[in-house]
């Protein structure tokens, strides 16, 4: 429905007069090459002889299982706080938006090593939270799964947030007018008519969201530990395992950019859809 | 995607600015964008002058004609951090630089080509990859030796009183691959105990922060860290302790440019005036 009521793609613009210029060319061919080499470099030095060994054992499989849970429920975690937060930021116009524009965005900027020592000095044990929080119900988030997907989501929810706030932009505001206009209730507008406009940008920001927090290393180990089963994420088998096996970690690389490049691949149409200005 | 009929001041500006307003906000509306923009311009400023003039004092006594970059395990911190003054008085002209890190990580640095010339390790274990790997200069010697303690915060706030009360708390302690990791896996065999921790550190200053910023009961490591931390910790004695003791041995890298400098270095370690310093910090001493 959205297709047809959309301006129809303006044609793409010639590559200026003539040939793609070289000064365009050399420089993109070195931004691919950066790109590229490293990975080429993994695929290179990779031990294919004993791959299957170390591709099943029991650390691997245990990390696995915990990245790709810990990052799904970190995505819909940001799904469900960050929609309302970009419509917010799309829809309203309150004082302060700019600022809080901003404050979204400072994950995006932010070392995920100073994102985990902020987060540790809120919610650890001897946090500004974390203390009363363990002192009243002897609870402490630190070590635990649940903090695993709080480091995630921390980083993670600046991609949805602004993903879906630009889905949201371009959406047709008199859509939701014209809604109301007929009688429908603002949630039954938001359900049926803006969420669904906005989709593809909403899964693109989800898909990001989702790639983001199975990458994330320096919050998880600095907030939620590094143990194998609880916290012990795919990154951090990694690094761990490099400590004394480097072809076991290019293994383990190479699993995670496979898991992570296949997933992107599989909703490539809306992916590149949803990015693209 | 491009946009849908949208009377919305946005639709009509350039397509830049709107990207831009997309990311981040600024240069929609015009006018706060160009605030925004002069508030980025001078904190971009004030972090750069503030980054020059960092750049300009170096506290270290060398004059630095010739860089000695020694890689040395976590628990080396305080005691080769006052040999580096020492040495850089005896030689004027050498600029010592450490770097500390898990004895198995520098283990790895160095077989993967790092450019350092001095290695010193927590056990024996973790240099014998480098010796393997042919990357040192000769045999390594042993200069020093550790055991291992257990810490818990100043307040004990869960009241630990010997080993066997540690099940029912939360323990950091290193990863078995570090040889922090492997003395206490050895240490719970010996007495018998099966632990769970909570996290599994790299490397022990990081199980020792762990311990001192309050986020476990208690922690395993060095001697040497317990002493250096002083009153941020208490500290409870591990049965068997003296039968797991950290052989911490130094060596200088193959191929490294300043193979004399390095060979001063092991010899100040080894001399009566470094294992005064060792012994100092905590550890034993091995002449």
């Amino acid at each position: 429905m959205s297709r047809t009521l959309e301006r129809p793609e303006a044609p793409a613009p010639s590559a200026a007069v003539g040939r793609v210029p070289l000064l365009m060319l050399i420089p993109a061919f070195g931004a691919l090459a950066i790109l590229l080499l490293p990975l080429i470099g993994l695929f290179v030095r990779a031990p294919w002889s004993n791959i299957g060994e170390q591709l099943t054992s029991t650390g691997v499989t245990t990390a696995l299982r915990l990245s790709l849970t810990t990052a799904t429920i970190s995505m819909v975690v940001c799904l469900v706080l960050g929609t309302p937060l970009a419509w917010l930021l799309a829809r309203v116009d309150f004082r302060g938006r700019q600022f809080v524009r901003a404050l979204v965005t400072v994950p995006l900027v932010l070392p995920p090593v100073v994102g985990g020592i902020a987060l540790l000095t809120t919610f650890g044990r001897a946090g500004v939270l974390g203390e009363p929080i363990y002192e009243a119900f002897g609870y402490q988030v630190t070590f635990t799964t649940t903090a695993v997907v709080v480091a995630q989501t921390f980083v993670a929810l600046p991609f949805l947030v602004l993903a879906v706030e630009g889905a949201l932009r371009s959406t047709d505001r008199r859509f939701d007018e014209v809604a109301a206009s007929l009688g429908a209730s603002r949630w039954w507008t938001f359900v049926r008519i803006t969420l669904p406009l906005a989709g593809p940008g909403i899964v693109s920001g989800a898909v990001l969201a989702w790639a983001r927090a199975l990458g994330e290393f320096g919050a998880t180990i600095t907030f939620a530990g590094n143990f194998e089963g609880t916290t012990r994420t795919m990154p951090l088998e990694v690094y761990n395992t490099y400590q004394t096996d480097a072809s076991g970690a290019i293994v383990v690389s190479l699993l995670l950019l496979a898991v992570s490049v296949g997933v992107l691949a599989a909703l490539r149409e809306r992916w590149i859809s949803g990015v693209s200005p | 995607m491009s946009p849908a009929i949208d009377p919305s001041p946005s639709a009509g500006g350039s397509r830049l600015r709107r990207l831009a307003a997309r990311v981040g906000g600024f240069g929609y509306p015009q006018r706060s964008g160009r605030r925004a923009r002069t508030v980025v311009a001078v904190a971009a400023a004030g972090t750069l002058a503030l980054a020059l003039a960092s750049c300009g004092g170096d506290d270290d006594s060398g004059s630095g004609s010739t860089t000695l970059t020694v890689l040395a395990a976590s628990s080396l911190t305080n005691a080769f951090d006052q040999l580096e003054g020492t040495y850089e008085d005896q030689h004027s002209d050498v600029d010592v630089k450490l770097s500390y890190d898990s004895s198995s990580i520098l283990a790895e640095q160095v077989t993967s080509g790092a450019p350092a010339d001095v290695l010193a390790t927590a056990d024996p274990i973790t240099m014998k990859t480098v010796t393997d790997a042919g990357d040192t200069d000769g045999q390594p010697t042993i200069f020093a030796r550790n055991t291992m303690v257990i810490v818990t915060p100043s307040d004990n706030p869960a009241g630990l009183q010997n080993m066997s009360d540690l099940t029912d708390a939360s323990v950091a302690v290193c990863v078995p691959e570090a040889p922090c990791g492997n003395a206490t896996q050895q240490l719970l065999k010996l007495n018998n105990i099966d632990l769970t921790p909570a996290t599994e550190e790299d490397n022990v200053s990081s199980v020792l922060t762990k311990v001192t910023s309050g986020e476990v009961d208690a922690g395993f490591v060095y001697v040497t860290d317990a002493q250096a931390a002083g009153s941020d910790v208490q500290t409870i004695q591990i049965p068997h302790s003296a039968e797991v003791i950290n052989d911490y041995p130094i060596a200088v890298i193959a191929g490294s440019d300043h193979s004399q400098a390095a060979q001063d270095w092991v010899d100040l370690v080894m001399s009566q005036q470094g294992q005064d310093v060792l012994a100092k910090f905590g550890f034993q001493t091995v002449s």
